[in-house]
Order: C-alpha cells, then sequence, then structure tokens
C-alpha cells in the first residue's frame, strides 16, 4: 500500500463529516479494472440488430441519390433508415424552444449542412454487415460551396455567447485607459476547432416495446436527455428508461443527447427489434459538437506601476449555419485582473460546420490561453516578472461586475505554486537557460479561474430498519468520480459509515442529479444529497424524541446529531440510540426524505463565485529541431472544499494535461475548400499520449466558502485547463524568445522564427 | 469493409499462385492492411494470409557476414534481438520509435517495408487522389500540405514513405527477397519504391502475386554499429508519423569519416537516401563544418510542395544533428525515448 | 463457406464459427463471446483500448482478424483476476488512481502487462511512459498510470532479489 496522498495541507480542516475530505479509492474502481462495469456499447439484448451511420462528404449541399438497393443486396443487411424511410417523429429535429435545445439532423431532408453529417442508417444482422452496408450506399450530391474558417463569412455580434451570456460587457472606458497608458499591447491570438475525443465513442442501444423505450447510452444529464427523446418520440418520460452508470468520457459531448443517439432509437423503432448504433471514430468529428476555432485581440494598457488601465478582449468565432453556440471566450478578462477599464467583445461567422458545442471549460479554456499570454506579453513590456504583475493586478473584487469574491484564495495559490516550483529562480528575459544537454529551458505561468456554478438537482435519502441507508439520485460519472465523492456527500449526510449506505445512481428513474457539467456536479448533486440527508435524519429525530421510551426523547430536532449510525444528544452524546432502534420500536422498515440542491439566488446576486488556481510550467524546446517537451508542472488550486482529495488530483492533473494540450498538440485541420476535417482519427488529431505527461504536481489551498453552497464545494473539473495553457505557451516563449500566437504551437513556428 | 474471400496457403508458391489473381491482398499482420480496409482505402477481393507460411519467422546470419530476416519477423522481435541491434542500432532505433509497442509486436518486417502513406487525402476516401484511384487528380496538392513531401514529389503525388524503420535500411542497402511467379529475386530496397512521377499508383517495382520472404542486410552494414542512430521529430513524444526523420551512420578511422551513409524518412514518397551527402562526408571531419555541408547537399534538390517550406530547413538541421549523435558514439542501450531529439546522450551537439 | 477457429480465451478453449472472415478479434470478443471488457475506442489501432494478450504479447485487437489467429492463446482483461483476488496491477490502478472513466482501463492494464512481460522498461518511469504510449487515456490519467506500472514493477524487481538472495 502506498501513504496517503497528501494534497492538503490540513485535511483535517476540510473534513466535514467521516467521509468527505477523505481520499479514498474509487468505488467502482474493481468493477473498472477487471473489465466489468458496463458501458452503454457493452449491452447485448436478445435479438439485437447492428446499426451504423453513413455520412456525407460534402459540407454543404444535398445528397441526391443512395444506392439503398446495392445496400440491402449485401448479406445481412435488414434495412436502410433515409428520409423517405424512417419512422415518424412528433416534433421537428430543428425546432428550437429553448437555447439548450441545439437541432440534430433525423434524416428530415436531404440537406447536408456540415461533413460528417448523418445522412443514412444502415441496420443489420452484424456489424461487418452493417458496415459495409453504408460503405455501398455511395451517394451522391449537388454541392455548393463550403464556407470554411473565420473569413468565411460576414461577421455579426451573437445574440448571446456560451450559456446565455450577453455578447458585450463594458466596465470603464477603455479607450481612455488605453490613451493614458505608459505602456501597451495590441495582440492577437487563434485557438483551433477541437474535438472532445472521449474515448468512448458516443453509442447507444436502443430496445422498444409499445410505447415505452429502454435506453443504454451515455448521459451527462439524463433528464435532459430523457425529455428531448420525450419530445420527438411524443411519448411520455416516464415511458423512457435510460442507463447511464459509466461514461467512458463526456468532456461535454454527451452533455445533451445527440442526433446520432437518437437515430439509434429511430432504428429500432423501424425495425422493432433492439438496434445498437456506435460512432466510428471519424463520425465524432461533426455530428456531437466540438470547440469553435477563434481569433482573440486583446489590448492591454498599463501605467507607470505596471497596473493595468484598460483591458479590451475581442473574439471573433464561428458556428454552424443553422443553430447558434457561441465560444464566449472573451469573457475570460472579466473575473481575474483588475483593470480600471474592461470591455470585452464577440463577433461570430456562421460556416458549414457541425453546431459547436459546450467543451471542457467552454469559453474559459479558449480565452485563458488568450489572455494568459497577453498579461505575459504585458508584464515583459512593463519589465516586471509575469507573477509579479499578475499579483500586482490581482482583484479585490470581481472587476467587471464590481462584487466581492465569496471566497479567493488566489494569492496563496500564487505563493504557494511559485514556491512549489522554485519560480523567483527564474530570470526575467527569455532565451536564457539551457540544460546540461543543450536544450532550452523556460518557465512560464498562467492564472486559473473557472466560476463555481450550481443547477438543480434532487436526492431521496432511505434509512432502513436494518441500520443501513440508500441515497438515490440520478448522478452521472463520467470519471470525476460521482460514485465516491457523492457516496461520501451521502454517508456524511445520513450519518452511516459508507459501507453502510447503498447509493444509486446513473439512471433515469432515480430523482434528476441535474447535468454533470459546468464543474457543478459534485456541488448540486451533493448538496440535493446532503439536504436529503438532512430531512431523512430530521424524521429519524423526530421519532425518536417524541417517543417517551427513547433516551433522546425530548431532546427536539436540534439538539441530537447523527453519527455512525446513532443519534446523540448534542448535549450530552452519552444519550444515544441506533436507528434500527428508532425505526424497530416505531415499528417502520423504513423511511424516507427528499432533498434538493440549487443555486441561491441571494447569494448570487451579492457575490462573485470562482474557484482560482495558479499552474507553472517548465518545458525543453530543442534549439535546432524546435520540438517541445513540458518537462515539470506545478498547479496551486483554490476550489472550496474538496470532497476527495484523490480524485480531485486526478482531475486537476487531467485539466492541466488538456492545457497542455490545447497549447501544443490539439487541432482539427478542415480542408480550406471541401470544409472536410482531414485528421478525423487518433492518429493525426493529436492528445497527448504517456510519454507528453511530466512530473506534475497539485497542491490545493484550504478555502473555506460559506456562499457558494451549504457544503462550501467550488468544483474542479474544468479549472485545471485554465491557466495551464497559458503557462505553456509563455513556458515555450520563455525557453525561446519566440511569441508564438496561433496554438497549437508547432515546430515550424519555432524553426522558421529562430 | 467489402467481403473478401480468405486464403491460408500452406506454401510460398501455393501463396504466389493465390495472391496473382486480380483483387487479391497478401495478409500478413493486417495493421496497415486492416486499417486501409475499414477506411475503404482498400477493398480487396480476396486475403492470402500468408501469417501461418513456415519459415519466414527467423532471423538468420549470412556467409557474408550480414543477416537474412524472415517477412514475418515481427517488428518488436527484430528490434529486441541482441546481436541484431547490435550489429544495427539504427535499425533497433528506428523500429522502436515506430507506432506502438503493440502494433510493433504485431507488425511484420515484410508489411512494415510495404506501409502506405499517411496522406489525409490518400486515406480520405472522398478526396481525389492518384495514387488511390489513377487519374483522380491530387488534393492534396492545394490542400493541406504541411507534412508533405519536399522531395522527388510530382504534380501527381506529394505523399510521403510513413515507416521508420525503412530509413536506415535504406541507409545501409538492404535487400529484399522476393518470390514471384517466375521464381526468386532480389531487389534493392532503394530500388523496391518508386517516386510517384505521373504515375503514383505504382507505388514499388513489385509485380502481381510478388511476395516478400525477407529482407537482407549485407556483411559491410554493420560496419557502422559503433556510430550509428536514428533521429525522428514529430509533433507528440511518442505514437506519432514524423515530420521529417535521419539516419546516419558512420564508419570512422583514425579521426575521419572512413564512410558514410544518410536517408531521410517523412520527405519523399520513398525512404530517401542522400547519396551526395555521404560523398561530401568521405573522408571528411566529423564536425559540424562537415555535417552542415552534407545537410545542403542532401536537401539540395528539395524544394515545397505546399504550406512546407520549414520541412526542408528541418530536414537541413536534422541531418546535422542525426551526424553529430552518430558521430559522438552509438549508446549503450537504446535510449528511453528511441530516436526522439530528447533522447540525448552526453556530448551530443547542440546549436551545431 | 464457413470457417472455423479454435482459440484458448482466459485459459478456456473455444471453438468458433465465423461464417464472416471480416469478424476482428475485438468485434469477435466483445459481440460473439460476450467479452466486453475490452473496448473500442478507435477501432483502427490507434488508440490501445483494444489491447490484449495474443501468446503473452500485447497486440490491438482491433487490427488483427480473428479468422488469422486460428489456435491463438488470448488472455483479456477478464482473465486477470483470480476469483475475487485482483492482479497486482488492478489493485496498483486503484491504489494509484490510474483511471477517471475506465473506459482505456482494461487495454492500459492488458498492455502493462505486456510491458512486464517484454521485460524492457525495469524501473525506469521514462521507459514505462514510452512503453505506455500506445494507449491513449483522454482523462489524462497517465500519472498514476506510470505511477501503477512502477509500483508493480518494483515489487516485483524487490522479489526478484529476494529470490536471489
Amino acid at each position: 500500500m502506498t501513504p496517503e496522498i497528501r494534497l492538503t495541507e490540513s485535511p483535517a480542516h476540510l473534513r466535514h463529516g467521516a467521509n468527505i475530505g477523505q481520499p479514498l479509492t474509487r468505488r467502482d474502481g474493481i468493477l473498472k479494472v477487471t473489465g466489468k462495469a458496463p458501458y452503454a456499447a457493452d449491452r447485448h439484448p436478445r435479438g439485437m440488430l447492428y446499426a451504423v451511420l453513413a455520412v456525407s462528404s460534402i459540407a454543404r449541399g444535398r445528397v441526391t441519390f443512395l444506392d439503398v438497393a446495392a445496400a440491402k443486396s449485401h448479406p445481412g443487411v435488414v434495412d436502410v433508415m433515409t428520409p423517405t424511410h424512417k419512422p415518424p417523429l412528433a416534433e421537428d429535429p430543428d425546432a428550437k424552444t429553448n437555447p439548450f435545445m441545439f437541432r440534430m439532423e433525423l434524416l428530415q431532408s436531404d440537406a447536408v449542412r456540415y461533413a460528417n453529417q448523418p445522412i443514412a442508417v444502415v441496420i443489420a444482422q452484424t456489424l461487418e454487415a452493417a458496415t459495409e452496408g453504408a460503405a455501398l450506399l455511395t451517394p451522391t450530391y449537388e454541392t455548393l460551396s463550403a464556407r470554411v474558417g473565420l473569413d468565411a463569412d460576414e461577421s455579426f455580434v451573437p445574440p448571446a455567447v456560451g450559456p446565455g451570456h450577453p455578447p458585450i460587457v463594458e466596465h470603464g472606458d477603455v479607450e481612455a485607459g488605453l490613451a493614458a497608458a505608459a505602456k501597451a499591447i495590441d495582440a492577437s491570438y487563434e485557438t483551433p476547432a477541437q474535438y472532445h475525443n472521449a474515448m468512448e465513442p458516443h453509442a447507444i442501444v436502443a430496445s422498444w416495446d409499445g410505447d415505452k423505450l429502454s435506453i443504454d447510452t451515455p448521459s451527462q444529464g439524463l433528464a435532459w436527455a430523457q425529455g428531448r427523446i420525450a419530445g420527438l418520440f411524443g411519448i411520455p418520460v416516464e415511458n423512457i428508461h435510460i442507463r447511464s452508470p459509466f461514461l467512458g468520457g463526456g468532456f461535454g459531448s454527451k452533455g445533451l443527447i445527440s442526433g446520432p443517439q437518437i437515430l439509434g432509437i429511430m432504428a429500432a423503432r423501424l425495425v422493432g427489434r433492439p438496434v445498437k448504433l456506435v460512432l466510428r471514430r471519424e463520425h465524432m468529428y461533426g455530428p456531437v459538437g466540438h470547440r469553435a476555432p477563434t481569433r482573440q485581440r486583446l489590448r492591454l494598457g498599463t501605467d507607470g506601476n505596471g497596473l493595468l488601465t484598460a483591458l479590451e478582449h475581442h473574439a471573433k468565432t464561428v458556428t454552424s449555419s443553422f443553430d447558434d453556440f457561441y465560444e464566449s471566450a472573451a469573457d475570460a478578462s472579466h473575473t481575474l485582473y483588475a483593470s480600471r477599464a474592461i470591455r470585452t467583445s464577440h463577433e461570430a461567422v456562421r460556416v458549414d460546420t457541425g453546431t459547436p458545442l459546450f467543451m471542457r471549460a467552454p469559453g474559459e479554456a479558449t480565452g485563458s490561453i488568450a489572455l494568459e499570454s497577453a498579461i505575459d506579453e504585458m508584464a515583459w513590456a512593463c519589465g516586471i516578472d509575469p507573477l509579479q504583475f499578475r499579483i500586482r493586478n490581482d482583484a479585490e473584487v470581481e472587476p467587471i461586475s464590481g462584487k466581492p469574491f465569496s471566497s479567493k484564495a488566489l494569492r496563496e495559490c500564487y505563493t504557494k505554486g511559485a514556491e512549489r516550483f522554485g519560480w523567483w529562480e527564474r530570470p526575467l528575459s527569455p532565451r536564457q537557460v539551457r540544460d546540461e544537454n543543450g536544450f532550452l529551458v523556460g518557465w512560464g505561468m498562467g492564472t486559473a479561474t473557472f466560476p463555481a456554478l450550481m443547477f438543480q438537482a434532487n436526492a431521496r435519502a432511505v434509512l432502513r430498519a436494518d441500520g443501513s441507508g440508500v441515497m438515490e439520485t440520478g448522478a452521472h460519472d463520467m470519471g470525476q468520480g460521482a460514485w465516491t465523492a457523492l457516496a461520501q456527500i451521502a454517508a456524511d449526510g445520513l450519518g452511516l459509515d459508507i459501507d453502510r449506505v447503498e447509493f444509486k445512481a446513473g439512471t433515469s428513474d432515480l430523482p434528476d442529479a441535474g447535468i454533470a457539467g459546468g464543474s457543478a456536479h459534485t456541488a448540486t448533486a451533493g448538496v440535493a444529497i446532503h439536504n436529503a440527508g438532512a430531512a431523512v435524519i430530521a424524521k429519524l429525530a423526530d421519532l425518536a424524541t417524541r417517543d417517551q421510551r427513547s433516551p433522546l426523547f425530548g431532546a427536539g430536532n436540534a439538539g441530537v446529531i447523527a453519527r455512525n449510525g446513532r443519534l446523540h444528544r448534542r448535549d450530552d452524546e452519552t444519550r444515544c440510540e441506533s436507528y434500527a432502534d428508532i425505526l424497530r420500536r416505531a415499528g417502520l422498515a423504513e423511511i424516507e426524505a427528499t432533498g434538493g440542491g440549487a443555486a441561491d439566488p441571494v447569494a448570487q446576486a451579492d457575490y462573485a463565485m470562482h474557484a482560482h488556481g495558479a499552474v507553472f510550467a517548465e518545458v525543453k524546446v530543442d534549439p535546432d529541431l524546435g520540438q517541445i517537451r513540458v518537462t515539470r508542472m506545478v498547479g496551486a488550486f483554490a476550489a472550496g472544499r474538496i470532497i476527495n482529495p484523490k480524485l480531485v488530483r486526478s482531475q486537476l492533473f487531467g485539466g492541466m494535461i488538456w492545457g497542455m494540450s490545447f497549447a501544443l498538440h490539439e487541432e482539427a485541420v478542415m480542408d480550406r475548400r471541401s470544409g472536410r476535417i482531414m485528421n478525423p482519427n487518433l492518429a493525426e488529431y493529436h492528445v497527448p499520449v504517456n510519454a507528453d505527461v511530466p512530473s506534475l504536481d497539485v497542491l490545493t489551498v484550504d478555502e473555506h466558502d460559506p456562499h457558494v453552497n451549504p457544503l462550501g464545494i467550488k468544483g474542479v473539473g474544468e479549472i485545471g485547463i485554465t491557466g495551464s495553457a497559458g503557462a505553456v505557451a509563455n513556458a515555450v516563449w520563455h525557453a525561446t524568445g519566440v511569441r508564438v500566437r496561433r496554438f497549437p504551437i508547432r515546430i515550424s513556428d519555432l524553426l522558421m522564427a529562430g | 469493409m467489402k467481403s473478401f474471400d480468405y486464403v491460408r496457403p500452406a506454401s510460398i508458391p501455393e501463396a504466389v499462385s493465390a495472391a496473382s489473381a486480380p483483387g487479391a491482398a497478401y495478409l500478413a499482420a493486417g495493421t496497415n492492411l486492416l486499417d486501409l480496409m475499414k477506411g475503404g482505402v482498400s477493398r480487396p477481393d480476396r486475403l492470402v494470409d500468408v501469417t501461418h507460411l513456415p519459415g519466414l519467422d527467423r532471423i538468420e546470419p549470412l556467409a557474408d557476414g550480414g543477416v537474412r530476416i524472415g517477412a514475418l519477423v515481427r517488428n518488436a522481435d527484430l528490434a529486441h534481438d541482441a546481436s541484431f541491434a547490435k550489429a544495427y542500432p539504427a535499425v533497433a532505433e528506428a523500429l522502436l520509435s515506430g507506432a506502438s509497442a503493440q502494433l510493433r509486436n504485431a507488425a511484420t518486417v515484410g508489411g512494415n517495408l510495404l506501409q502506405r502513406t499517411r496522406c489525409a487525402y490518400f486515406y480520405d476516401v472522398a478526396s481525389a487522389c492518384n495514387r488511390r484511384v489513377p487519374g483522380s487528380g491530387c488534393d492534396a496538392r492545394q490542400g493541406e500540405n504541411r507534412l508533405h513531401a519536399v522531395l522527388g514529389w510530382s504534380d501527381a503525388c506529394i505523399a510521403t514513405h510513413p515507416s521508420d524503420f525503412c530509413v536506415p535500411l535504406v541507409a545501409l542497402d538492404a535487400v529484399v527477397e522476393i518470390e514471384g511467379k517466375g521464381g526468386r529475386r532480389n531487389v534493392k530496397l532503394e530500388d523496391l519504391y518508386r517516386l510517384p512521377a505521373d504515375a503514383p499508383e505504382w507505388e514499388t517495382v513489385l509485380e502481381p502475386g510478388d511476395l516478400i520472404v525477407a529482407l537482407k542486410l549485407p556483411g559491410d552494414a554493420s560496419d557502422f554499429a559503433a556510430h550509428a542512430r536514428y533521429l525522428k521529430v514529430r509533433e507528440r513524444t511518442s505514437y506519432a508519423f514524423a515530420i521529417v526523420s535521419a539516419a546516419a551512420c558512420l564508419r570512422l578511422e583514425r579521426g575521419s569519416i572512413a564512410e558514410a551513409r544518410i536517408a531521410l524518412g517523412g520527405v519523399a514518397a520513398k525512404p530517401w537516401r542522400a547519396h551526395e551527402a555521404e560523398k561530401v562526408l568521405a573522408g571528411g571531419a566529423p564536425n559540424g563544418e562537415t555535417f552542415r555541408r552534407a545537410a545542403e547537399a542532401a536537401l539540395a534538390g528539395a524544394k515545397p510542395s505546399g504550406d512546407n517550406q520549414f520541412k526542408i530547413e528541418l530536414a537541413r538541421r536534422i541531418v546535422v544533428r542525426a551526424l553529430s549523435l552518430a558521430a559522438s558514439g552509438t549508446p549503450e542501450r537504446i535510449p528511453a525515448l528511441p530516436a526522439s531529439p530528447f533522447s540525448s546522450v552526453p556530448g551530443a551537439l547542440h546549436d551545431a | 463457406m464457413i470457417n472455423s477457429i479454435s482459440l484458448t480465451v482466459n485459459g478456456v478453449r473455444r471453438d468458433i464459427a465465423l461464417p464472416d472472415p471480416r469478424v476482428t478479434l475485438l468485434d469477435l470478443l466483445r459481440e460473439q463471446l460476450d467479452l466486453t471488457g475490452t473496448k473500442k475506442g478507435c477501432d483502427r489501432g490507434q488508440c490501445g483500448a483494444c489491447t490484449i494478450l495474443v501468446n503473452g504479447r500485447r497486440i490491438n485487437s482491433c487490427l488483427a482478424l480473428a479468422i488469422s489467429h486460428n489456435g491463438a492463446d488470448i488472455t483479456t482483461i477478464e482473465g486477470l483476476a483470480q476469483g475475487e483476488k485482483l492482479h497486482p496491477l488492478q489493485a496498483a490502478f486503484i491504489e494509484h488512481d490510474g483511471f477517471q472513466c475506465g473506459f482505456c482501463t482494461p487495454g492500459q492494464i492488458m498492455s502493462a502487462l505486456g510491458l512486464i512481460n517484454e521485460g524492457q522498461a525495469g524501473c525506469d518511469p521514462e521507459r514505462i511512459r514510452e512503453g505506455m504510449s500506445g494507449n491513449l487515456c483522454r482523462c489524462s490519467a497517465y500519472a498514476g498510470i506510470t505511477e501503477a506500472v512502477l509500483d508493480v514493477q518494483r515489487t516485483l524487481a524487490a522479489e526478484k532479489e529476494r529470490r536471489v538472495a
């Protein structure tokens, strides 16, 4: 056994009950290491057929012919679903009654609006037959020229960006701030289209029984998926049962049910048999969302003391020709730096692409790499150490709103991270350091931030006469560790040992746990669990304190505490009674209660709520060949209460590697003429491999936040990317003296500049 | 994947006969072929499975001091064969820098020699590609071609050969032993590949039915063992194709270069032997000045085929670095990151 | 023509009819033999999620035709634990949190087992990282993966030393 990983300075301080704050290993660990954890594509109901998508090879136009006969003549092919041969839908897939309802391609017409759009579904007895059937459709098209790239068309100001934020936000007079500045910079940065590329391709196994539908599919939002399916098929929500106990990664791409998943349900409807549809890897570069490319211009000015007088952040992005999602990149400049004037703005163009969507730290990551690069450039222009510059411009209140922070331990992150990294040894000028083998060495840093969000969730708690408990919420585990972290909260909420709690999650028949996104799932579902636990304990206490036979009689609800399956009088802890005894005497097999979790509107109005962090990176660069290797990263994060430091370490590491990947690896390459993505695979769309991952170190800084939610949780799922991407980019500059403003940084950028 | 007949011949002549039919393809491990079939790039009607043929999985010494490697020897087995790795360290290093451990465990020597290009337009069946569909055009020429060829390309095709293994093999004058309808013949590996010219679909000189049965390295190929390296620049630290790579092998005598071998990968439709550079090096002093002149000679005929001017300069620098590394001596053990610039050994030159 | 093959899968001999020669080892395991622990991430040899041992060596099962592997001895993730007792690698992956979503995990563990069998990496973290680079993890649990493999390697090395001493 290895020693406990000490993440926090003083874990005990963060402990809520006996379980929260403990670095428990994953409760689903054994299932996952033995191959027994069931993912959607592992299901195989009796009589199941296989469905495979045929997708468009053009980006714009219409399908004029599909060789259905050829596909059907292939042995094993059962049917081919096309725009003219498909089950009816109750709702137009292009209808949009709320901003989170995205249009999807469900064979409603022959129109093609992006490359890799589904245009037919082949259903067969075997996977091999369905796959070849799809190839045999050999579609012909009427092709219109594709609109590709950030300059494809006239731009416009989107009505809203990200999850409904205003596109333009101003505080103070940026032009005046720039005019008055002693030093100023004006720099543009480009970020590419990125694809989530969860290891698990989107998959669905769907079975109809009359108007009842049973589904296995990965989902970050079961209730939303249920609602969308109910609308499209015109059936009641309660007729739809979704199982999603494990997601093989989501990163936002499984937040909303996607068109291909619905096509799987339609295929099952069409053939009257269970159907499995799993996306091929290349199919994931189109209908399931992506991070949109951006071009961001930052103008910064400082006074003679290196204090920001103006910060302007303008982001141009793209959306699809038929729907609206706008990467809110410029919003990254709202929170971090205390500029006298701030202006953020967005513009967009419509291109022939699948609709971009939320991808891990949507807007925040994209904006962060540009902002943190610009801050670094500004610090250099001022001749100030970049960390010193950030500390000098650290915001006491949220700059854009003037609200106080609910908590903000960023200064401690800066100092502790810097100390752990050894930052203060860094020479100010670039290209000063070489290692013993002659490689250029550079150090860079970036500030991390992510909003502390809350959605809405419910949970149901049960205490049973045998002294055990049940906690139910339809939570989603996409790797962040819901099975463990939420069970820890449940155990503390019920005052039970974690092994006495049956924690149920991952299916749609459980109380709605909200969406697993926005780094808010542990907070939202956790608060619901906490409240459900408190409610059922209150009921139990009521039974005991009203019963003359109980040692707790007369203690009053406020006068007992729950611990290890017993209620104790607060004023005399020796007077106690077990849950089992209380329930048995009351003649009850079990009692139950529900609880909810939601944002507190008063606190939200009064406070700015964010997690913060500081990331430090060391890179080595081959001075002749330009190849880059990140050799060391240290992240210090303040994210409220840490439920499970072991899982948090993994989440933050993962985010930091995503940040590194943003700076150095990921890019979907689109052919300028055809609008086709030319690297829709994992060989040429590079995500980091093990050898890319350096020595990583994470520390968390204590933060007690009474305002974000009753548990004080801020969330850690996404913050790791922010700051990290900029830290790596800044380290590359510090190593080489070459400032690359187009990401990912490539060997050619360094080679041709050097 | 198209349906195919599966044939498992019992002997080499049976295999040749079965594979001579139109639409037939040999199946070895399938690590490249199945990938191509799944993408619809290759659609053979018949697979002739040679993996069960006897006698093709041996590494044998030759009378001239060279070595004969059966076509079915797996990449990993060859790289980890101690006497092979000692005699031909650049080949072992190249092998271990390619693909992943899983793929190296499966992929065969013969299959690797016939690896197809990773050009995205070749892989994308919706794109025009003369190599895949003769006469259809080349969408790469005006497309996303940052990583395409800078040597030996034509307007008909600007694809590159993706193999690492073949680069030092070409440098070391490897020979392939081929059995065809007319019997057995030997072809120098360098001559196995054809440059695209106006017929990029003819990737090799192989005729229908031809089966590579062995690869041979001549006796003098091990003369370079003390000063042989393979260097590969890529866009992630491992498990990526080369942007540009180079094999450099030197035979040093009394402090000067008696003989040099240089080949480049990722720059042309074939592993590119730099004969002119070798002439520059012969008799010279193993120093930066000589290496730079050799690099100039190696890339003298290079020209960008698109947005890839940088590859010419990168290739020059890789030649210099690979020569510097070779000059400073073959490491005792293949580095932890084979062929990576980050696997420097003490004494390697930077900013050479 | 209906072909058939015989495989030993996790120690059990299976005779399998293969009416379609296109079936890969991966699809055979997952769709016909109900061994779904082995995962399909890319189906093109680019991610390593489908890693299994064939005759003791790790390979990508997505790029291996089943029909070509008649007589092979196959080990999948389901064949690692002995009853309730986890293989040391499985235990180490849990202990070091060498995974998050778990989807790549069977491939990672089988790859790690292959790496140990190959005997090239030893206790050098850099060689382990390189040797495990054929297995992508989008959650990026690489630090824990490396720690887990290193942990097992060190235990094996210590055991070996004890036996020698």
